[in-house]
């Protein structure tokens, strides 16, 4: 029986993530990093303007925006922690929660699904072992979920692999493509 | 001042001129017609969100959402054309669509908009055979509860917040049809101002935790009054189930506080609903105090003060009415109060608005009509002075204190253990139970009218003193609290010009203050 | 035949010309090809000058609206005492649409050229290129382009030594279709939520930042410098069809067709050459059912309107569609039409801001009773339902992502009616069985 690939509208299920179990917070706006923030504000008139640019360092280097984090950022923009939040869960990028080593995004909007997205799909849960969209391999190496237009759409189906961009993405081209990353 | 340049259109067919830049909806207000709306409102930032007070207008392409768009010379608007109302109905049917239609079970049945408008124009039944959305409620902290399931996301709570108490503490979280409102854990919604987005709210996603289940919106009886709680003088409405008070809500004023008041004047009503009262008129006959009639007990308060020298330890709960009278009663005497202070906490959107530090009615009015203001409230109370006890309820001041008094005569809602040896006890209506006016800290004179019924044998506090006056051979009684104001007015200059006519339900300022116009211009008939 | 494969003889390769040709990516290599020369013969013109230079070439805005560029730029009043900005708007989302992505990873150096070529025009310093957060390879090759720049001195406060300054900043969104409507840009730039505001006012009035704002595509801006170096009777000669639409089209090519990819050509030419001709027709043993020309927000063309169309912004209308960005997805004879609407709609709905009542449910409320239809639980009561809903969602919204997903319902209902009666009448979808090669 073919699992429900087109997920509910809500955001998947991502019970399977521990957040309590990595461990206490460190902050990310030190250093070098701090500096890179410094040099981001002067790019534009308003504090809040580097919001976004900011959550993606945060990501960059914890891997996911816990709410420690955004109480950071909201601390250094002069912003409220609600405020961050609001705009964290506007974003589908940013993840509120930890997530695969490997966090793997099919396209199967229209263009894409007309060509077979939904069979690099079923590919790519069958291979990871997850067999569900939204969870975690059991041993924490990979998420698949669904996304929408990649903007590739020429080069069907196209895969984001964490942030590596992978074009024209088959079924059959699946085992060697977590090959490569495993 | 420069001449503002007006222009003219035609709304439902109704000639309006309106100053330029006028919104579409205000200028419908103004020759009585109400648009339906929701994330509308004259306090916050336009959003023109919820696509409610869409209108046609003729020659434009597309129908305009009033409350976003500004009057232009010769505008011809249709509110309920068939354009109109069927996007109206579009919209209702939208909204109900994820509701969870649980008005039997929700606090905002028989005031809420989303019911009001659906039964006036939505449809009847509803199309949608999906599965509805679910999130479960969340304690928003404060007096605050949200039931997103309810939640229409016209986002006046989060606009409140951000631009009114200046406090971002709310968000909408997600996107599409999975939005809801959202707050950051463990930051709860605590600012003093933050129930006023139950009051916003225009369906039952925001619900006050004092007011849970307590009553039908229909089962209440409304008055007109003045938050008693601090010297602000908020303008409210006092509602009642079964003479209770259960719920004070703000009721608009520009002069004073807008639409809004503070939490802690809001929920402070209780005290009002007091049940150790003195119920009856009482003098003591040997050894202790028994009931007898009024006529009695006020000759015996007249005789215990004619030819002596007075003190009144005065409560600032009391009426300008009350308090003046107390001045002709002792009128070679003196009089004092003291009020409880706290913490200010001011509304920042709004200019001059605030939970004051002194937290009664009418400390403004006691102090222009002659009573000291003392942290030792019978410090002035002279040996062998009669001591009048006028609202007060001598809370942690000691028997002792009071002996120096040669009698004691309590004229208030309760009879304090400290003043058990009083002489004669004339029981009174407390603020809820009785009409008057209170001057607020910016010297505003506002009416309060009675919101329960008194117990017992208790009276109107102005129509004691009258009699009381009348005992002593000074004053005939009145009929009216207004007869009382207009004596007062005639004979004290501050209050010079003032009636109950004049000040009707808005106040106005005293003569000695001057009249700076509104704060928050406000239009006719705003919610 | 289009990037990824070698240019069609009747493609016109004005902007694609060096897609796939790696060196192009370089400072030093695009100089080679002519880049910066442009910006250089800006910079000694007067900014009104540019401007009449692009309105005269009839250039209109590639990102799906075709509003006239050069009118656009003139809306920015000099000498208002206010910093004025330009924003490239490269949150490519439109679905069926990746001709943006193409142009900056191969020819980043021309998009930066065209900021600049913009950005001097309308009198703005500052340049913001809002760069959608999936676009990894563009982000690399823009970050890399304007710090070569920078430091060549083409950009800063010394504009190519003219004493001008001119800055161009790269700022990568995090994954919202809708930031590519332009107010909702400006407030994603500004740290918000990617909400859509309501116009008035309008961006050029008071844009990001409350500053006087253009907002134009990748391509638009583009197409600039070679407007620049030719001139406006260069670009308008460009043109088969109507005046109106002048110079090339970059069209995004996807879905079930041979040859997939992005081709260039002239406004006007004709949509049968070219589906069939420049992009090799239908797949092995297929045949074509239907065409949406222009991004997934347009009408779904017949085969019938769509060989009988010439691709121009008139030409599109008046062939019951739109050319929008230029998207253009080819479905065969193998596809379901209610499974590829209903996959649309689920689109929006996921893209929906949740600010307007109609869009945020109605967008919900469409995707949900479409796959009903589509898993055969539909009734007829349900089509009708959709029409209304449609008709609730279009012109009533601050932005129009509600028009857009009625557009593929209506469209879809209009013109394959067949396809849904039959779901709904229990007939399940059985794709047309391939002929035999």
């Amino acid at each position: 029986m073919t699992p429900d690939l087109v997920g509910g509208l809500e955001s998947p299920d991502y019970a399977s993530h521990d957040k309590a179990a990595h461990g206490p917070y460190t902050p990310v706006f030190t250093g070098a990093v701090r500096s890179e923030l410094d040099e981001l504000l002067t790019r534009y008139p308003t504090k809040m303007a580097a919001l976004l640019p900011a959550l993606w360092i945060v990501q960059r280097v914890h891997g996911w925006v816990a709410e420690e984090a955004m109480e950071e950022i909201a601390g250094l923009l002069e912003l409220t922690p609600a405020y961050v939040k609001g705009v964290v869960t506007f974003y589908t990028m940013y993840h509120q929660h930890p997530v695969g080593k490997y966090f793997i995004q099919v396209c199967t909007t229209s263009p894409c699904g007309v060509c077979g997205a939904e069979d690099v799909v079923r590919a790519f849960l069958r291979h990871t072992n997850t067999g569900e969209l939204g969870v975690t391999s059991p041993d924490g190496k990979f998420t698949v979920i669904e996304v929408e237009c990649l903007g590739a759409c020429g080069f069907a189906t196209p895969v984001m692999v964490n942030e590596e961009f992978i074009e024209s993405v088959t079924p059959d081209k699946v085992p060697d493509l977590l090959a490569r990353l495993a | 001042m420069a001449e503002q340049k007006m222009v003219s259109l035609t709304i439902e067919g109704r000639p309006v001129t309106v100053p330029e830049g006028t919104l579409i909806l205000e200028a419908a207000k103004t020759v009585g017609i109400l648009i339906p709306h929701y994330c509308y409102h004259p306090s916050l930032p336009v959003a023109g969100v919820c696509r409610m007070c869409l209108v046609e207008v003729e020659k434009a392409p597309k129908l305009a959402p009033s409350c976003a768009t500004t009057v232009a010379e010769g505008q011809v608007v249709h509110v309920h054309s068939e354009k109109s109302l069927d996007a109206r109905k579009g919209v209702l049917e939208m909204l109900l669509i994820n509701h969870p239609l649980d008005c039997p079970i929700c606090d905002q049945s028989g005031e809420c908009e989303l019911q009001d408008y659906t039964f006036q124009e939505g449809r009847e039944d509803s199309r949608y055979r999906e599965p509805k959305r679910f999130n479960p409620a969340e304690d928003f902290g404060g007096d605050v509860i949200y039931v997103p399931n309810r939640c229409i996301l016209c986002t006046r709570c989060v606009r409140f917040m951000d631009d009114v108490a200046h406090d971002p503490a709310l968000n909408v979280s997600e996107r599409g049809d999975r939005a809801l409102i959202g707050k950051f854990e463990g930051k709860d919604l605590t600012h003093p101002w933050a129930a006023n987005v139950v009051d916003l709210c225009p369906v039952g996603a925001l619900l006050s935790k004092d007011f849970l289940n307590k009553a039908r919106a229909w089962e209440l009886d409304r008055t007109a009054s003045i938050c008693p709680n601090c010297t602000q003088g908020c303008n409210v409405i006092m509602e009642t189930r079964e003479n209770q008070l259960v719920r004070m809500r703000p009721r608009p004023n520009e002069n004073v506080n807008a639409f809004f008041m503070c939490d802690w004047g809001r929920l402070n009503y209780r005290w009002m609903n007091e049940k150790n009262r003195a119920e009856q008129p009482m003098v003591r006959r040997g050894n202790g105090l028994v009931a007898t009639s009024w006529e009695d007990a006020i000759s015996g308060a007249a005789r215990a003060l004619t030819g002596k020298s007075v003190f009144v330890a005065a409560s600032p709960m009391l009426s300008n009415e009350a308090l003046y009278l107390l001045t002709q009663v002792m009128q070679s005497g003196s009089g004092a109060f003291r009020v409880t202070e706290g913490e200010e906490a001011p509304l920042p959107g709004v200019e001059d608005l605030a939970l004051r530090r002194e937290r009664a009615a009418n400390v403004n009015g006691a102090e222009t009509l002659g009573f000291k203001r003392t942290k030792d409230l019978l410090g002035g109370l002279k040996q062998g002075d009669v001591l009048i006890i006028a609202g007060e309820d001598l809370a942690g001041i000691d028997a002792s204190a009071v002996a120096r008094a040669s009698e004691v005569i309590v004229i208030s809602s309760v009879l304090p253990e400290a003043a058990s040896n009083a002489s004669v006890v004339l029981p009174i209506a407390n603020f809820s139970e009785e009409e008057g006016t209170v001057t607020n800290l910016r010297g505003r004179v506002q009416r309060f009218t009675q919101a329960r019924q008194a117990p017992g044998e208790t009276r109107p506090s102005w129509l004691v003193l009258g009699d009381l006056l009348g005992a002593l051979g000074k004053q005939s009684s009145f009929f009216l609290p207004s007869e009382v104001f207009a004596k007062l007015a005639a004979s004290t200059k501050a209050f010079a010009g003032l009636s109950y006519d004049t000040i009707g339900f808005k106040g106005l300022p005293l003569a000695t203050v001057p009249d700076t116009g509104p704060k928050t211009p406000i239009t006719i008939g705003a919610t | 035949m289009g990037y990824p494969h070698q240019p069609h003889e009747r493609e016109s390769t004005v902007l694609s010309r060096y897609f796939g040709d790696a060196e192009a990516r370089t400072l030093a290599g695009w100089k080679k090809r002519g880049g910066y020369k442009a910006l250089e013969k800006a910079l000694g013109m007067a900014p009104a000058d540019i401007v009449n230079v692009v309105k005269e070439s009839g250039l209109r805005g590639r990102g799906g609206a075709g509003f006239p560029t050069g009118m656009k730029w003139s809306f920015m009043k000099p000498g208002d005492g206010k910093p004025h900005y330009l924003c490239c708007n490269a949150d490519e989302s439109e679905p069926g649409t990746f001709k943006d992505r193409e142009l900056m990873r191969w020819t980043p150096h021309a998009l930066v050229e065209g900021c600049a070529i913009g950005a001097y025009a309308i009198g703005a310093e500052t340049a913001y290129v809002y760069i959608r957060g999936e676009f990894t390879e563009p982000l690399h090759w823009m970050d890399s382009a304007v710090k070569e720049a920078y430091a060549a001195g083409i950009l800063g406060k010394n504009a190519m030594g003219t004493g001008k300054r001119i800055d161009v900043h790269v700022h990568k969104g995090a994954g919202a279709y809708i930031c590519g409507e332009e107010t909702a840009l400006m407030n994603s730039l500004e740290g918000r939520r990617g909400n859509p505001r309501i116009k008035p006012p309008f961006p050029a009035v008071s844009g990001v930042f409350g500053s006087p704002t253009t907002i134009n595509n990748v391509e638009t801006l583009i197409a600039a410098a070679p407007i620049l170096m030719n001139g406006a009777d260069w670009y308008k000669k460009m043109c088969l069809s109507n005046p109106k639409s002048t110079g090339t089209k970059l069209y995004s090519v996807c879905g079930n067709i041979l040859r997939p990819g992005t081709y260039e050509v002239v406004m006007g030419f004709p949509f049968k050459e070219f589906l069939y001709d420049l992009c090799g027709g239908p797949m092995h043993g297929r045949k074509f059912k239907a065409v949406i020309p222009g991004g997934a927000s347009v009408p779904i063309q017949t085969m019938e309107e769509a060989e009988a169309t010439l691709m121009d912004y008139e030409g599109f209308v008046a062939q019951g569609s739109m050319l929008g960005s230029g998207g253009v997805i080819v479905i065969d004879d193998a596809q379901s039409m209610v499974s590829v609407i209903a996959r649309i709609a689920r689109f929006f709905a996921h893209e929906s801001c949740a600010q307007c009542t109609q869009c945020r449910e109605g967008t919900a409320w469409t995707t949900k009773i479409m796959e009903r239809i589509r898993d055969g639980q539909g009734t007829m009561e349900d089509m009708d339902t959709l029409l209304d809903i449609a008709e609730q969602m279009t012109g009533k919204t601050i932005c129009v992502l509600s028009d857009s997903c009625a557009v593929p319902v209506v469209s879809g209902i209009k013109k394959f009616r067949g396809e849904f009666e039959a779901l709904i009448q229990g007939r399940r979808f059985h794709p047309v069985v391939a002929a035999v090669a």
